[in-house]
């Protein structure tokens, strides 16, 4: 039987492949139209390659990172790659995880995207769908939430971050060479990030 | 002799950059292209651009020249799984004129820094005046 990482990551996986075509013309509007096809093709690989059975919530996203920094090839490849990688690291060793460890994951995966992006909040990025869900699963598990519905505030607040990007110009990435053109245009970064905190919370939430 | 790897998401353009590179740097053996996917697709690739470095080492180091976005990241993410003894710098300056100014260098007896130099001196040159 295949561990709950393992399905929670298929779920992600499969979620990010259905979006292809939808995430690929968010890209073609403000950027090199690649990112649901990169996205795609890394997660494809992913679902190929980790283990089934490997229980260690750790491996299993390290595993992951390395996969979609070799195989995404544009800027979500690294990204991406940092973001797995970088939760892998908080969660080393466990095979279980408690609604708190979702504040450390967000942390890590924030300031993990960050170095490698040189990104601040407002500049069209995913982090303006990432640190406003982190935010806001933080502050619905101090308050007693359980983890799916902090999962629950943390995707209404990506969703949120999605349409504030619709609202600002891009300075990071390819879409930086459309400057204000950019504005009306949701982020495709912003966009699959949201898609992936969706798939977590219907994961968790079952 | 430094070593010098470009990173571009096309393998083309880094196999091109190389390829002008060694017309003004044929006696540099070590400046090599690290620029796709292993699927021949567009794209950068943090593990092949790690093997590139590893062989362009000759134990002087390596200076990377690399274009946008993923370009600069996936060569970051390859620096931080070397080997620490590896020195590698990433230089910041256009790719084309940036390498023609390393791989010179490179082969007139510069270390690392002075490579790297060479390829950052590219940054605000006019090509018209």
């Amino acid at each position: 039987m295949a561990t709950k990482i393992y399905e929670c990551i298929e779920l992600i996986g499969n979620r990010i492949i259905e979006q292809k075509d939808f995430l690929t013309d968010l890209d073609r509007e403000i950027g090199d139209a690649d990112h649901g096809v990169n996205m795609a093709r890394g997660f494809t690989e992913v679902l190929a390659q980790i283990p089934q059975d490997n229980e260690n919530i750790g491996e299993v996203l390290k595993k992951t990172g390395m996969i979609l920094l070799s195989k995404v090839g544009g800027a979500s490849g690294p990204l991406y790659g940092t973001a797995y990688m970088q939760a892998g690291k908080v969660c080393a060793g466990k095979t279980t995880l408690a609604p708190e460890d979702g504040n450390a994951i967000f942390e890590a995966v924030v300031a993990g995207i960050q170095k490698r992006g040189k990104a601040v909040k407002g500049e069209k990025t995913m982090l303006d769908a990432i640190i406003p869900a982190g935010d806001a699963y933080k502050a619905a598990i101090e308050s007693g939430a359980s983890a799916g519905d902090a999962l629950d505030a943390a995707c209404k607040a990506a969703e949120e971050g999605v349409e504030y990007t619709k609202t600002i110009a891009a300075t990071k990435g390819r879409a930086s060479y459309l400057g204000e053109r950019s504005i009306g245009h949701q982020d495709p970064g912003a966009t699959s990030a949201t898609v992936t905190l969706e798939a977590i919370r219907d994961f968790v939430k079952g | 002799m430094v070593g010098i790897v470009i990173v571009s998401h096309s393998a083309k353009v880094a196999e091109g950059v190389v390829e002008l590179c060694l017309q003004m740097a044929a006696e540099n053996t070590h400046i090599l292209a690290a620029g796709g996917m292993e699927d021949g697709g567009i794209g950068t690739d943090a593990f092949r651009i790690q093997s590139a470095i590893e062989e362009a080492d000759t134990g002087d180091g390596v200076a990377v020249l690399a274009d946008m976005g993923s370009g600069i990241m996936s060569a970051e993410v390859a620096i931080e799984m070397l080997d620490d003894d590896i020195k590698v710098r990433i230089a910041d300056a256009p790719i084309l004129e940036g390498a023609m100014g390393a791989a010179v260098a490179s082969v007139t007896g510069a270390d690392l820094d002075g490579v790297i130099e060479a390829a950052e001196e590219a940054n605000g040159v006019s090509k018209l005046s």
